[in-house]
């Protein structure tokens, strides 16, 4: 029977890979972006597997409200990256040093 | 029964395709990876009763935020081999934290018991709609965590407008406030001269 732990391990494996993403591809910023939709994809899983689990809607509400921040999170992050794309012709996250003392 | 079935399907799926964004070789084919991860996902989440959230998760993911993915992938003309250097390198590394990631999460899964949070969870009534009930919750409980989210969404829209909107030299803009200003002076002359005598 499919249960609660499963999900949580499902979850687990997910937000792991995410994270081994982001250390593998650690040069690029759109595949950065993307990395992160795959953890808030993992956190996601848990908060329904949990709602489901105690029969509590406001697991599923939460997840409503992370989904909202992260549209509106990838939508500014990539405007970002299209401003930077355009004055430094570079995704490159080592190209990024214009603040370093 | 059924349900171990389309579960495990639907996890190896979703572990194949999450792989896939994080190692392949070409941005496009990572964001078309994460929309096959978010498909399966929405399948797993119906198997939990959340279908509004399921089907919200492709339209909203698939639909808006990865198409928008992929239109910035490809517009950008990136150097991708420059982009890869160093993959190799901090492969170990990453294999390594996300391996202790998963065992942390395993073990606390399994000694604490988490996965026996109670008992199974009774099948939903026959006409229950999982909309009506989170609908419900929404537009009462939290009106107004829904209405900063509302909030949150046109400060993004006006942002990401404001980030990326040029002005370009060349082109014949109209100047609203300058038509309005004009006097009558300023466009019109009235010139006076004799009528001509008649033939």
């Amino acid at each position: 029977m499919i249960g609660l732990a499963h999900y949580l391990i499902l979850a687990g494996i997910l937000f792991s890979l995410a994270v081994a993403g982001i250390f593998l591809n650690r040069r690029n910023v759109i595949l950065l972006l993307m990395c992160i939709e795959l953890m808030l994809l993992a956190v996601n899983f848990n908060f329904i597997a949990f709602a489901h689990q105690l029969g509590d809607l406001a697991g599923q509400v939460f997840v409503f409200f992370i989904l909202t921040v992260a549209a509106a999170e990838s939508a500014i992050g990539l405007a970002i990256l299209v401003v930077l794309f355009r004055n430094r012709r570079s995704i490159d996250v080592e190209d990024l040093d214009v603040m370093k003392g | 029964m059924i349900q171990a079935v389309v579960f495990y399907v639907f996890a190896t799926i979703v572990v194949g395709a999450a792989l896939g964004v994080i190692g392949s070789r070409n941005p496009v084919h990572s964001a078309l990876f994460l929309v096959l991860a978010f498909c399966a996902s929405s399948v797993l989440w119906l198997l939990q009763d959340a279908e509004f959230l399921a089907i919200v998760l492709v339209l909203v993911y698939v639909g808006a935020v990865m198409v928008l993915f992929l239109f910035v992938v490809m517009m950008l003309d990136v150097n991708l081999e420059e982009l890869r250097r160093g993959f190799t390198r901090y492969a170990p590394l990453g294999g390594l934290v996300a391996l202790t990631v998963v065992l942390e999460i395993a073990y606390v899964v399994w000694r604490y018991h988490v996965g026996d949070v109670g008992e199974v969870p009774a099948a939903t009534p026959e006409n229950y709609s999982n909309t009506r009930a989170l609908g419900t919750l929404l537009y009462t409980k939290y009106i107004y965590a829904f209405e900063l989210a509302a909030a949150i969404l046109l400060v993004a829209i006006v942002a990401a407008i404001a980030l990326t909107h040029r002005r370009r030299e060349g082109l014949r803009y109209q100047d609203i406030s300058a038509q309005v200003a004009v006097r009558r002076e300023d466009r019109v002359r009235i010139v006076k001269m004799p009528s001509e005598p008649k033939a």
